[in-house]
Parts: C-alpha cells; structure tokens; sequence
C-alpha cells in the first residue's frame, strides 16, 4: 500500500509555500487582483515557482528541475488551494509539465521546469481525462482552430495544442485569444483562435494528453483539499467569538453536527487525494483496464481508479465546505468584503475542472466493472 | 527476568521457543493457551506476569501472526470482545494485584466471557446519569436495577457493572464500578430481541444482587473515571482490521450489479458508483489512519471513521433492497436466533438493511459523535449542561 502520510521533507515545504502565500497573497490580496486586468499575480509567480522552485518538483534534475514528485507538487497544490492564489501553477507546472514529461520533451521542459516559461495545455477546462479534444487542424508545421475556456490561457506563453492526434507547441503570440469574464476569477479563462500558427511536433498519438489530463486532475484534488480545509479552519474560526442569542452559534448542533461531517468528510479527501498523487507519483500512467476490479495497492496499474475515486470525492467535499462556509459565517458570508465568495467560486469551478465527479463516477463504471444499466 | 523490554527479534526469539516446546498441534487447546499466557506471550504490551512482556503495543500483530501460522490453538477473541478490548485493560488501569492475578489469565484464554452492564433504559447516551443502585452492607454490596443491551450476557461468567452509590451527588461523582459475577443469586438474563428478530443482547435485572467489596474496581465514588478508561478502550478498538478493495457490504451488492443486469436501473447506477467511491474513501482513510498509528502519529481520524462506516452501511443495505424489487420484499428468518457475533455475509439482504440500522447507535450513536468531533477536535464550545451540579437524586427522569 502507498504511503499515504506526509514526509519530514514534505512538511517542510509546505511550511515555506505556507510562509510566501500568507507574505504575499493574503485574501485582501486575492480579492482585489480578481478586479485587475492582470491575469494572474506574476510577482506571486516568480516567488512560489522561481524562488521556491516549486514548478520544477517533478521533472529530473538534468532536465533543469528538483528531482523530486508529484507527492511534493500536490503538497504544494494544498497550499495553493487554501489560499485560492492567482497563479498558472495548476496549468504550467502540472498539466503542461505532465505532458511534456510523457512526451520526452527536453527543452520547453527544462524552461517550464524553471518557472520562467508558462504553458499551459489548450484544451476546455472541463475536459476530463479520456474526453475528446476540440477540433484542431495541423497541416504544414501550423495549426488551425478554436479552443474556448483554456484555464490561464491570458497567462500563457505557449500553448500545447492537441491537434489531428498530436501534441503541438505554439507561441502564444501567433494565437489570438479573448480573455473571459470568468467564475472563478482567480483562475481566469481564455478562447483561444489559432489560424495557420506556426507549430512544432511535440507529441505523436494521444498518451501525452491522457497523461496530462490524468496528472491534472490527481494533483487538482490536493488544491481541492487544501481549499476545504481553509473553508473549514475558518469557519470553525468564526462560529466560535460568532455570538447570538448570548452564545457562541457554534455551541449549536444546527451548525456542530455539520461541521464534525465535513471535518470528517476531509479526513477522507486526505487519504484520497495522498492516494492518487502517490500513483501518480510512481510513475507509470497506463490506467486500469476492464475486468474485475482492479486492486489497490499495485501502484501504476490503479493510477485510473485513483484519480477518479480522488476527483469524484474531493470535488463534492470542496462545493460542500465552501457552500457550509458562506451559510455558516452567515450575512457577511454572502458579502463581496468577505473570502467566503472567493473559496466558493474557486470551489465550484475546481468541481467541473477536469471532469465533474459524475463524470469520475462514470470512468469509475468501466474501471470497476459496474455497467451503466 | 530480563530488565529492558524485549524487541522484536527477541519476541521473534522467544515466540519459536516457545513453539519448540509446546506443539501447537497436539495437547488441550486450554493448557497451550494457558501457557502461551505464563510466557508472557498472550499481550506483550502487559505487565510481566499478567500475559505480557512489557514489550511496544505494535509488536503484538506479529506475535498473533507467527502463532497463527504455526496453526496454534486460538482464543477465539471474537466470542470475548467485551472482555479483551474492555474489561481488561480497565482492570489493567484500576484493579488490585489482586483482581489481575484473579481474572486476566481466564479472560485472556477464553475461559470466562465478559459482558457489559453500562446502559440503562434511562440511561443510553448519558450514561452517567444511570440509576441501578448500589448500597454498602459490611464487607459486601446490595445491587438492584435494570441494565439493557448487553451482549454476551447470557454466555458470560463475568460483567463489569456500573452502580449508583450516592445519589445525594451531582451524577458524575456518585458512581462506582464492580465486577459482577453473573451466575449470582438474583442475576436475571432475558434476551431483547432487535427489529431483526435475532437477540444479539439481553436485558439484565439485577435483584438483590450481593457483591463483595474485593469485586470493587476503583474507589467508592470513581466509577465515572474508570467507566472512561473502558469506554477509551472501546474506541481505540474501532477502526478495524484492513479491508481489501470492495470488502464489506459494496462487495455483495457490486457482485449483484455484476451477476444480474436485469435489475439494472440509471438512478440505482448512480447511487452505486457514489456509494462504491464513498466506500473506497473510508478504506482508504482506514488504511492511512493505520499508518499513522504505525508511525507513532495517531490522530482523530477514529472518530470519524466510525460515522462514515454507519453512514456507508446504511446506504449500501438500503441500496441492495432496491435493487432487488421484488426479492428485496422477502426475508429469511423472523425467528429469535441467538447469534455469538454479527455476520452481515450469511444473512438474507433484509437482515442487513436492518442490522445496519444499529451501527449509528451501538457504541455511540452518531449524534453523540458528532458532539465529541466537534468538541474534542473542532474545539467549538460544550453542550450546554443543566444537569452538572444538581444532585443525581433531584434530576428530573
């Protein structure tokens, strides 16, 4: 069975990450980035990818990066959540990396590896693993289409095209993109138009996309855990000096109970979300195939069966914390001057990310050999 | 008598030689266990003397393990639980050398069986508010009073038993605790039977009930902090041993899924894949809690562990009755078994959509943990109490 706790070293990371994001993106911070036209907090960026060379975690030191996991990265992935920081960490340094690593990419790899390249991969943010792509043509060393709702796609410097069955690296300036008033104002959106960009092969066949979307979603169920255990810790925080009816209203059962259900339910999305990220993390990304179903336990042969069981769990526990979280704090919850909205917005747009947990059910169905009806 | 505790490889040591001269496979059962005890080799985190070595609690799994495979006799735990995982180790806590030596080997063996006389009628969640009456008469005590739920009771040589001794206190501190012989004058056990029809447990009148004052655990007055050490005692044996992927109930109605695609339905689809996730989520917080004990890093998580698998069992057995239709309609047997242990396999699926109901009430009821979660972890404020410093004697009931 993997290890599902946290390492001496892990711990320590998550203290300096913890350290940066309380210095340089407090919620006050956070909010008032979300109303300005930069989309995303570059100096945060060069701090948390650069200085604390958290972008490079997975990637092998002679390929410029820390030689460490993705057991580290979705530590870091914790800590990006509970703050809801505006960063393409989700983007650059897991999806794209990912793809590039299954792709054996050496150059691009080592610049993303250092945070100062952004690439993120084009494809909608709802895409779950195993969907479909949007219809990209690549003819002649260039690609042509449209790909709406890419996450960090203002961000991005280079796009990784999935185009006619292969993976393609575009420079960001011969596409033409139109940022979108999005939900979660905090990850922002792009449509993205490419019309006979220049395009270099990085990929052949799908598997660097799968691995991609794959890695995308393990590590996006540590941000959805550290989001909740925010939503949580400041909650708790404030039912407690929260007074009505001369008592705390956290001395109520009405509140209570729900609180002891969502602790326990997080308790759960620890264990999933260190169980998938130590899947990833072991390398291989085949995924399970039909048959009864697979065993935990065999590390790489039940990658599948983890993210999934980690998506479809994590994202319903971080929707719920963070709804729990506007009620419970409750006329200043509802409040722009409050976070309660920021965790909410991020919570519900992290839910539909990558695949919504009805879709993770429905993976789950073939994985598991339980048949739709 | 070595001095340090032994470690493992000496408990390794220790287990073979003791394997060397007493055949596992030859020779009464009772007296390789009761040797098995005199080797300190039965609960090597107990004293020397009483079973044990002195030796770390996380050796003991692979003593049990290097016993079993060399196919020695076993002391069938499961037929004992209340007194391995309870009585014992609060006679550990509070008894007299005395009461050890008296009751530890038998129990640890299987000789005796224990039950539980906590629980009332009117005293379930807060049992401190308990009335069974225990009154002083020379060297002995008087019982009289009612108990329910409690399992075992009518197999069991012996109960550990919580009394009321002085009503004229705030209900906390005027308890005591005893051990109850229950083939005693005036020890009657009636089976109550569940909505299952079986009777897992009895109610147990207790009528002029003579205990002599040795049978006392703790001091006159201190049943409420013992009661707390065998109450500890019953979490810590939640948790339960590791399961594999669809162990437990997701794995008969998986198989079911599997086995009959007629009964099929997308509504019952769905609440399959959600129960399957929400069952692998609690295995796999079982299995990380585990690690962290290994580690030496316990946590809270036990807490939860038991809402969420009360919680999963009864989603699951309803599920299996839907899915059914017509056969969910049907039951097996209405007729008052009287089983040694819970088997939710062997029984028909309307046994365990039943059974299950009594999972978020045994052992704590949901309710009540939520309260500890919230307290104990979450550290939000106390329910607020009316009854802490009135004499047990004026509380309303």
């Amino acid at each position: 069975m993997s290890d599902l706790l946290y390492s001496e070293i892990e711990n320590d990371l998550r203290a300096s990450v913890r350290e940066v994001l309380d210095d340089k993106a407090p919620w006050t911070a956070v909010l008032a980035g979300t109303e300005k036209a930069e989309p995303y907090d570059a100096a945060l960026w060069r701090a948390v990818a650069g200085q604390l060379g958290c972008a490079g975690l997975p990637v092998p030191e002679d390929l410029g990066g820390a030689g460490a996991t993705w057991r580290e990265t979705a530590v870091v992935m914790e800590e990006l959540g509970r703050s809801t920081a505006p960063v393409p960490f989700l983007g650059s340094a897991v999806t794209a990396t990912a793809a590039l690593l299954a792709a054996g990419e050496r150059d691009l790899l080592g610049r993303l590896a250092s945070g100062g390249t952004i690439a993120v991969l084009a494809v909608p943010f709802s895409t779950a693993p195993g969907d479909g792509t949007p219809e990209v043509r690549a003819a002649d060393g260039a690609v042509t289409g449209e790909v709406t709702s890419v996450a960090d796609g203002m961000a991005a410097e280079v796009f990784l095209v999935p185009a006619d069955g292969g993976l393609y690296a575009v420079d960001a300036a011969d596409a033409r993109r139109t940022a979108v008033t999005s939900l979660d104002m905090t990850r922002r959106l792009a449509d993205v138009a490419f019309s006979g960009a220049p395009a270099r092969l990085v990929a052949e066949g799908p598997d660097a996309v799968r691995a991609a979307l794959l890695t995308g979603a393990a590590m996006l169920a540590s941000e959805q855990l550290g989001l909740a255990e925010r939503c949580l810790d400041d909650t708790v925080a404030y039912v407690k000096t929260r007074y009505q009816f001369g008592r705390p209203v956290g001395s109520y059962q009405g509140l209570k109970h729900r609180l002891a259900d969502l602790w326990t339910s997080i308790t759960q999305a620890r264990a999933v979300a260190r169980y998938a990220a130590s899947c990833v993390a072991s390398g291989a990304l085949a995924g399970g195939s039909g048959g009864s179903p697979p065993q935990a336990g065999h590390g790489h042969d039940d990658t599948a069966v983890a993210v999934a069981v980690a998506q479809a769990h994590c994202s319903a526990v971080a929707v719920k914390a963070a709804e729990e979280c506007v009620q419970m704090h409750g006329g200043i919850g509802f409040t722009w001057e409050h976070p309660a909205h920021l965790f909410l917005k991020r919570a519900k747009a992290d839910s539909i990310a990558l695949g919504t947990p009805g879709r993770h059910r429905a993976a789950l169905a073939g994985l598991a050999d339980l048949p739709p009806a | 008598m070595s001095t340090a505790p032994p470690d493992a490889e000496e408990l390794e040591r220790r287990v073979g030689e003791f394997l060397a001269a007493h055949d596992p496979s030859a020779g009464e059962p009772l007296e390789f266990l009761r040797a098995r005890f005199d080797a300190g080799l039965a609960w090597v985190h107990y004293p020397e003397g009483l079973g044990g070595l002195g030796a770390p609690r996380s050796l003991q799994p692979a003593v049990d393990r290097a016993f079993a495979e060399a196919g020695a006799p076993t002391n069938h735990p499961e037929r004992n639980g209340i007194g391995l995982g309870m009585a014992a180790p609060t006679i550990l806590a509070f008894g007299t050398d005395e009461q050890k030596r008296r009751f530890l080997r038998p129990l640890w063996t299987g000789e005796e069986v224990w039950c539980q006389l906590f629980s009332e009628p009117g005293a379930g969640s807060d049992l401190a508010a308990l009335g069974t009456r225990a009154v002083r008469d020379g060297d002995a005590w008087t019982v009289n009073g009612q108990k329910v739920w409690t399992s075992m009771a009518h197999e069991a040589r012996w109960a550990i038993l919580v009394t009321r001794t002085d009503p004229d206190v705030p209900k906390h501190r005027g308890m005591t605790y005893f051990v109850c012989d229950m083939t005693a004058p005036g020890v009657e056990v009636r089976p109550l039977r569940q909505i299952t029809g079986e009777a897992e447990f009895n109610e147990v009148f207790l009528t002029d009930v003579r205990i002599p004052d040795e049978h006392r655990l703790g001091e006159v007055g201190q049943g409420w902090q013992v009661s707390t050490t065998t109450l500890m005692n019953e979490r810590v044996a939640i948790g339960g041993a590791r399961s594999p992927r669809e162990g437990g109930m997701i794995g008969v109605v998986a198989a079911l899924w599997r086995d009959r695609p007629e009964l099929r339905t997308p509504d019952l689809h769905d609440a399959l894949l959600r129960a399957w996730v929400e069952t692998e989520a609690a295995r796999l917080t079982g299995e990380r809690l585990r690690q962290q004990l290994t580690a030496g890093q316990p946590g809270p998580e036990g807490s939860g562990a038991k809402l969420a698998f009360a919680k999963i069992n009864q989603e699951v057995s309803g599920l299996e009755l839907e899915l059914l239709g017509e056969d969910g309609l049907r039951y097996d047997d209405w007729t008052m078994r009287r089983p040694a242990e819970v088997d939710f396999t062997r029984r028909s699926p309307g046994y365990r959509y039943l059974r299950a109901k009594g999972n978020s009430i045994e052992g704590g009821t949901s309710e009540i943990l939520r309260n500890i979660i919230a307290e104990r972890v979450l550290g939000l404020p106390g329910e607020i109490r009316v009854d802490k410093d009135v004499p047990w004697k004026d509380l309303p009931k």
